[in-house]
């Protein structure tokens, strides 16, 4: 098998997997879900981090890998807290004692 | 030696981003879904900046510091209401990022075959959602105009910028020595989402953020082709499914067709109702008769809409439930799925306003109840109560499931004034004998309620 039907084969059973994933997750928590699908696809900084970070980078690279890292590092930082910050808001109906 | 341990973090990582969705379905392990994500990152982070191809540590570092300036200062300040908008810049991010490094690697080693194909596919997915989405960002923040803008000929125009740049990116995928045609093929896929959010109008927000969600990861995906990581193309293709299954339901909840979310939302908005011109009365009510009347309820549903997120009024709606509650009475929350400017947006507001989300129902919960319901209160939603989806033919939203708040015993409906939404839809909810109009602020007029309320209670108890 070469490399490139390895990597659809990967692709093909993530997607499905996704699929079966997302379907389960409650429509209450759409919104955060969102959020933290796409602070994990802000992985896209492991790409960035090598383009800028290789040795024979040219001006062009470096600096497009910069402005790539940078806004992946934004979407990791403020989708994590974000998502995290929403969550935390969801709450079940309070104990009766407490008023 | 050492570079054997590289793959199996990126393994890890991968494995640790399944269990954060897959603990998202609940809300009692969604925080350790998201505490798990991080770790998976943090563990693809490391496991990189030690390959031994990484050489040059300052830009990276510069650039770290710079991303978290900005991300640190959105999690923590923006408010709630903000969420769509801060999701449109994520995916524009988001969508950049992958862009820059497929242009990035093409100019640093131009690739062949299998390899530039992804290229392009990641390119010209990275780029059209990178404009779409600043320009879908411009319309929540309501910087653009949030009216659909339609003109003659948009679909031609549209498809012809997309064709252009589809056909250079084909023959680049062919012989790609021509580099020239590289910047043009990226111009054209930048207008083309530009073109793509002009005709969007805000109830097609939710369809659209899902949408750009998915061409958001699944450019990403494709990066992990052209690089050929695994993790990437694992990483993406979860974020490719979920925003499409999300734009799926928002599609099913506003009976729209499936071509139609994968052509973008052409023309989405193509027939404005007709005018009856004929002079309707309607019934209104002040807030001192509005209270009298929840206050003799036995049950209320109260099904907000993106006029509540406007009004900012979702904690003083939470007073309300607290007050309603207090005296005996059954309060629920409807919520429609497309109600607000992304999926799940109302869900977020009440739970910020500390509403248990244990009182938040979905629509095919929540639509028998309305018969044996004394008051319906809308606040700030419109077609997504509109029986003429279910009555009339001819309606632009016909089909549309909607919440029966009509099925109520009574219906009061919070709104400004009786000029129809965007769409210019009529809505034959206010003009039902059992409808009471409740106008002004949505804010303002709960407030007015909860006041009334306050004061029975203060009479009552002494």
């Amino acid at each position: 098998m070469s490399k490139y039907e390895i990597a659809i084969w990967v692709f093909m059973l993530a997607a499905f997997l996704g699929f079966e994933l997302i379907r389960r997750v409650s429509p209450l928590l759409h919104t955060p879900l969102m959020s933290l699908t796409n602070a994990i696809s802000a992985i896209a900084v492991v790409g960035a981090i090598l383009i800028t970070g290789e040795k024979e980078a040219t001006m062009l690279t470096r600096t497009l890998g910069f402005i790539a890292v940078v806004a992946s590092v934004t979407n990791v930082v403020s989708g994590y807290l974000i998502t995290d910050r929403m969550l935390k808001m969801f709450k079940k109906r309070e104990p009766e004692k407490k008023r | 030696m050492i570079e054997t341990i590289f793959p199996a973090l990126y393994i890890l990582a991968a494995a640790s981003f399944i269990l954060a969705i897959k603990w998202m379905n609940s809300p009692a392990t969604a925080r350790r879904g998201v505490l798990i994500g991080e770790i998976g990152m943090l563990l693809a982070v490391v496991g990189t900046l030690l390959r031994r191809e990484v050489v040059n540590y300052e830009w990276i570092l510069i650039a770290f510091f710079i991303g978290s300036a900005i991300g640190v200062p959105i999690a923590y300040y923006m408010p709630m209401t903000a969420v769509p908008q801060r999701t449109a810049f994520s995916h524009a991010c988001g969508a950049i990022a992958s862009a820059l490094i497929g242009t990035a690697e093409y100019y640093r080693n131009i690739p062949h075959g299998f390899p530039m194909a992804a290229l392009i596919v990641e390119t010209l997915l990275g780029f059209l959602t990178f404009t779409a989405s600043m320009m879908a960002f411009g319309k929540l923040q309501e910087i653009l105009p949030q009216r659909p803008i339609t003109y003659r000929g948009q679909n031609f125009v549209n498809l012809g910028v997309f064709g252009l740049a589809v056909a250079l990116g084909i023959t680049l995928i062919v012989s790609p020595e021509r580099m020239y045609l590289y910047p043009i093929f990226a111009v054209l896929a930048l207008i083309f989402g530009v073109l793509l959010i002009i005709p969007i109008g805000g109830a097609d927000m939710p369809t659209v953020i899902a949408l750009l969600n998915s061409y958001a990861g699944l450019s990403a995906s494709a990066m992990g082709f052209v690089l050929d990581n695994k993790l990437l193309i694992v990483a993406g293709a979860l974020d490719g499914s979920s925003g499409f299954i999300l734009s799926v339901i928002m599609c099913r909840a506003m009976n729209r067709s499936f071509s139609n979310v994968l052509f973008g939302a052409f023309g989405t908005i193509q027939t404005s109702a007709k005018q009856s011109g004929v002079e309707r009365t309607v019934r209104s009510a002040s807030p001192e008769e509005a209270a009298e009347i929840l206050d003799a309820a036995r049950s209320v549903i109260i099904i907000p809409g993106y006029g509540m997120a406007v009004a900012q009024a979702q904690h003083k709606l939470r007073e309300l439930h607290d007050v309603l509650a207090k005296r005996g009475i059954d309060v629920k929350f409807a919520i429609h799925p497309v109600a607000g400017r992304m999926p799940g947006h109302m869900n977020v507001l009440l739970a910020e306003a500390d509403v248990p989300y244990d009182h938040l129902f979905e629509m095919d919960d929540i639509n028998p109840e309305f018969p044996r319901t004394d008051v319906a209160l809308v606040i700030g939603a419109n077609d997504v109560v509109n029986p003429a989806a279910r009555n009339d033919k001819n309606s632009p939203i016909s089909g549309m499931p909607i919440l029966n708040a009509s099925e109520a015993r009574t219906v009061m409906v919070i709104k400004r004034s009786m000029s129809p939404g965007f769409a210019g839809i009529d809505n034959e909810l206010y003009y039902l004998d059992k409808t009471l109009m409740l106008f002004g602020d949505a804010k303002v007029f709960v407030t007015g309620i909860v006041k009334e309320l306050n004061v029975a209670v203060g009479v009552g108890a002494r």
